[in-house]
């Protein structure tokens, strides 16, 4: 009877109407976002942040011990009395240094996992949805890295680490609109990393480490569970 | 007893329409172009269906130019976008009604 029913309804369509809705989801989530991020570019740039915060650490440790050390040989051998600004200069400068390279090894490294899936799903890397997302990240990430300039230029270097948090967290908030949506939450956790941090100057390292690397592994694991698992 | 198919719109029988619709309703402005790849359909299959569309007011037709190439753009309107809802609820209370 119930099978009769259900035959006489759709005698003039030819699906089901759990199967449409379904069809209609999935066209507007392929149409309007963009699908194929992949839970290892998490995973890469959350690693590459990890390898970054400890080379920048044992830079900023070895900075400590010369500074113990009364004089450095250096500074000894020079008779130089400018050298503490020196090296202070110095670190800043490889801080920089390694803090360019993280940026560009994860970037590039996240690149790759993500165009490997979205080859497998024969999606375009580099088509609307793309742009749309591009555009939505970079801009706060652009505004965030005036912010940090000045905040570099004018000297207030604890506020840097939550700053670069806060803006991230930001940006993928503003990027959950235009791809998988769970980006959210990592953005959520980068906030509040963030915020805390503002508090909390002399850990700024720990807190980006927390939140770029261990976030970002986190979430990459999550996401490879739940969308690439069985692919 | 009602007809619990009176409410589901002829013209998004068609999975092409109704692909058109979802797609229109979450984008702005959609190429022709970008709708045959997203669909999978040749340009006169789509072509037709577009007609089909903007000749019932549910889609609105854009004529621009890239360069020397055409450049058709489409964006849903207000009777469109209703319609659209009314068959997805309608589609939704069938769900609901089967249970």
């Amino acid at each position: 009877m119930l099978t009769l029913f259900y035959k006489v309804l759709f005698m003039d369509s030819q699906h089901p109407p759990l199967e449409t809705l379904q069809d209609i989801k999935r066209m507007m989530e392929q149409s309007s976002r963009f699908i194929s991020l992949s839970g290892w570019s998490g995973i890469s740039a959350g690693v590459c942040a990890l390898l970054g915060a400890t080379a920048a650490q044992l830079r900023i440790v070895s900075y400590l011990q010369a500074l113990r050390g009364d004089h450095t040989y250096e500074s000894y051998y020079r008779g130089d009395t400018n050298s503490l600004s020196a090296s202070a200069a110095a670190l800043y400068n490889d801080l920089f240094l390694i803090a360019g390279i993280t940026f560009i090894a994860a970037f590039i490294s996240s690149f790759l996992f993500t165009r490997a899936r979205s080859r497998r799903n024969g999606t375009s890397m580099w088509d609307r949805t793309v742009q749309r997302l591009a555009w939505n990240t970079v801009l706060p990430m652009m505004v965030g890295g005036f912010v940090i300039l000045r905040l570099v230029e004018s000297g207030f270097y604890g506020l840097v680490a939550p700053c670069c948090l806060i803006f991230y967290g930001l940006a993928l908030v503003n990027a959950s609109k235009y791809t998988l949506g769970e980006i959210r939450y990592l953005g959520y956790g980068q906030l509040i990393l963030g915020i805390i941090n503002l508090w909390t100057g002399g850990w700024g390292l720990y807190f980006w480490a927390a939140g770029f690397g261990i976030l970002h592994i986190v979430y990459g694991a999550f996401m490879w569970w739940k969308y690439e698992r069985q692919a | 007893m009602k007809n619990p198919i009176e409410n589901l719109n002829k013209i998004f029988d068609s999975r092409i329409r109704m692909g058109v619709m979802s797609i229109l309703i979450v984008n702005e402005e959609v190429s022709f172009n970008d709708l045959k790849q997203m669909l999978d359909v040749t340009d006169g299959n789509l072509a037709s269906h577009m007609v089909n569309l903007e000749e019932n007011g549910f889609i609105k037709v854009h004529k621009g130019f890239i360069g020397r190439k055409t450049n058709t753009t489409y964006s849903i309107t207000r009777a469109g976008e209703k319609a659209f809802k009314d068959h997805i609820e309608a589609l939704e209370n069938m769900i609901k009604g089967m249970k």
